[in-house]
């Protein structure tokens, strides 16, 4: 998990395909790519498919965005379409 | 097991009505008729620490311990172990019930801090983790507590509210039973966020207030929509056991009455209540100055009761129950014997412990608990000390109203805090108790007696006369009072009254031995001039007899003469003989 390339791993909760969750997948994308490149994972949750993860995160808006590493943990919720906001709530300074 | 609580209703009522859920508190089903309606959510709304996290989790924990329905509770506020902890005192076992899946505890944990919002966002995620936690364990009732603090933990209320509008109906398409909590809000509104408006079927309104120091806490439906409810604001104690509502103020006089009576431990007090004592199920108030013996008539009482292998229930709010049975011991009043043998209860509780309804709850409760035959407060006057009279009358009407419905003999004493009746109406329960019993002190002569009589005893004869009141070594006895020519006389006059009689009788029975007496001497006189007569009988008698003899010797004497003349003579006669 601490390997140097996946510095940051990063959870999208979404459930099911709505147009929100497509739209923060698809920016998550965005800045990942631009600022992260090659030091981030993301993997995502469908709570449709598995909602007994739920808890386990404290999700209860959707969708929301976990920094599990590293930590602290922080929640971006919404379909993360402030790019400023998704930055600084990941702490990740932007390269320009 | 719920559908057959409703049938009952609706028999009983002979209407239709909305199907509902019992919760399983004390007394909250009474005042809802039955509980808070099924399917639908209720809102239980007041300010901090007024128990709305506890009302709703005793619903679910009864529903999963007594109705067989699960239940989640979500907890926005407290974390499950901490919820479970505060609740272990109360017997409810969270751990347990979880691992038997009939109660699920969901934390939401919010925090602003880590939390950023950015855009368009809903809160799928919660309905989908309540959703998961309710199909886990075919949960029938759900609490959200306090769902408000969504409102704390994100900004955009244009989506909370939205958001909850769905909740709610989701949650009546879901077909569970929920409670949602809020806190009470500023102003006008009963919760801060106005949860009222999306929960419309049922609103409960909790209260915690401090008069005087005392603390109460109270609740109030404030709307139930399709269903009769109780209006009122109802007390409700929070103990060892739970919430307990107390639905005191019961709306109909259709109470079964008994024809029974019940001895008062005092025959001569009997004697003046025709004969029998008190109605079995009715009320008697015993009211009077300090140190008038009201407390001994209790406790005769309530020998009396034990005697008869019944139960009592004594409620002290003055003396310690060791006080009263050391005190009683001296006119020969043993109650240790009935505690002893589980008959006799004493409750004993200074009034300024709780508040006046804690108090009611608190008793209604012990009542409900050792289901006794009779109950003595003793006194009801001390209550006084922690609310107005009118509070306390209202607590004695509804105290007597569930004694009534049970059938259970109620005895009161009350101080009279003066000497004139008509002023003081101890506390205003002498027109709702059956009998009233007065006693007073009569201070006459240079000293202090104690006089007792029967204001009223509805529906026996009863006597009207004013009786003195002793209480000896050997009890408590009623003794007529003199009435002579100067009046009703008791104490040390009626005593000198007494002996001053009796000193007539020894006068009188003096004078009936002389009289005696003479008639004996009058006897004697009599038999001896009888015996005389007889004596002067007796010797003409034998004069009389000795002439006959003489007679009859003559007689012989000669027929033997001729007899023997004939002899010489030579007759045959002789020979032949």
């Amino acid at each position: 998990m601490d390997s140097p390339e996946n510095k940051y791993e990063l959870r999208l909760y979404v459930a099911g395909k709505t147009a929100k969750s497509v739209t923060a997948l698809t920016n998550l994308k965005k800045y990942c790519e631009e600022h992260l490149k090659g030091q981030y994972v993301i993997e995502v949750i469908d709570l449709l498919v598995q909602p007994q993860l739920a808890e386990g995160d404290q999700i209860f808006a959707i969708p929301t965005l976990v920094r599990k590493v590293p930590e602290p943990i922080r929640k971006i919720i919404g379909d993360l379409s402030n790019e400023e906001k998704v930055l600084v709530g990941l702490n990740i300074r932007p390269v320009n | 097991m719920t559908n057959h609580h409703h049938k009952n209703k609706k028999t009983k009522f002979n209407y239709p009505q909305i199907p509902k859920t019992p919760t399983g508190i004390t007394g909250l089903d009474e005042i809802t008729g039955g509980g808070i309606p099924t399917g639908r959510p209720t809102l239980i709304c007041g300010g901090a620490g007024c128990g709305k996290t506890l009302m709703s989790l005793e619903f679910i924990v009864r529903g999963a311990t007594e109705f067989n329905e699960p239940g989640v509770f979500m907890a926005f506020e407290e974390k499950a172990a901490e919820l479970a902890m505060n609740v272990t005192s109360l017997g409810f076992d969270l751990v347990k019930l979880q691992e038997e899946k009939k109660l699920k505890v969901d934390y939401v944990h919010i925090d602003r801090s880590e939390i950023e919002e950015t855009g368009e966002y809903d809160l799928e995620g919660l309905f989908i983790r309540l959703g998961y936690a309710i199909d886990s364990i075919g949960a029938k009732r759900v609490v959200l507590d306090t769902v408000e603090n969504l409102f704390l933990g994100l900004t955009n209320q244009g989506i909370l509210r939205a958001e909850l509008r769905r909740l709610f109906t989701w949650l009546k398409e879901k077909g569970v039973t929920a409670i949602i909590t809020g806190e009470r809000g500023e102003g006008n509104t009963f919760t801060r966020q106005g949860l009222e408006e999306y929960v419309s079927d049922c609103v409960i309104l909790l209260d915690h207030r401090v008069i005087n120091q005392i603390s109460t806490r109270r609740l109030r439906i404030l709307k139930y929509r399709g269903s009769l409810h109780g209006t009122n604001e109802y007390p409700f104690l929070i103990d060892e056991d739970g919430i307990a509502v107390l639905p005191v103020t019961s709306l109909n006089l259709e109470k079964d009455v008994s024809t029974e009576r019940v001895s008062s431990g005092i025959p001569a007090l009997d004697k003046m209540l025709d004969n029998k004592g008190f109605f079995k199920g009715g009320s008697v108030l015993v009211s009077g100055s300090a140190g008038t013996g009201k407390t001994s008539i209790a406790a005769c009482f309530a020998n009396e009761i034990c005697k008869q292998q019944k139960r009592c229930l004594y409620f002290a709010f003055e003396e310690s129950p060791k006080q009263i049975i050391r005190n009683m011991k001296s006119i020969s009043v043993n109650l240790q014997q009935y505690i002893d043998n589980d008959s006799l209860l004493f409750h004993a509780s200074r009034p300024t412990l709780h508040g006046l309804e804690q108090h009611l709850v608190a008793m209604y409760k012990i009542i409900k608990n050792f289901k006794p035959d009779a109950v003595i407060i003793d006194p009801i006057t001390n209550l006084v000390t922690i609310g107005t009279v009118s509070e306390v009358k209202s607590m004695l009407i509804r105290l007597i109203d569930f004694l009534q419905e049970e059938q259970i003999t109620v005895m009161f004493t009350a101080l009279s805090l003066n000497s004139v009746v008509n002023e003081q109406t101890d506390e205003g329960v002498s027109s709702l108790v059956d009998s009233w019993l007065l006693v007073r002190d009569i201070e006459f002569n240079g000293e202090r007696n104690r006089g007792m009589y029967i204001m009223k005893s509805r529906g026996m004869r009863h006597s009207n006369q004013v009786r003195e009141f002793i209480i000896t070594d050997d009890g408590i006895d009623l003794v007529d009072v003199y009435l002579g020519p100067e009046g009703v006389l008791i104490g040390s006059a009626r005593e000198a009254q007494r002996l001053q009689e009796k000193t007539g009788e020894v006068l009188r029975g003096n004078a009936v031995n002389m009289k005696d007496r003479e008639i004996d001497r009058k006897r004697k006189m009599l038999e001896a001039k009888i015996a005389n007569l007889q004596s002067e009988f007796e010797s003409a008698e034998d004069e009389l007899n000795k002439i006959s003899v003489e007679e009859e010797l003559i007689k012989k004497v000669s027929e033997n003469n001729r007899d023997a003349l004939t002899k010489l003579r030579g007759g045959d006669k002789a020979s032949s003989k």
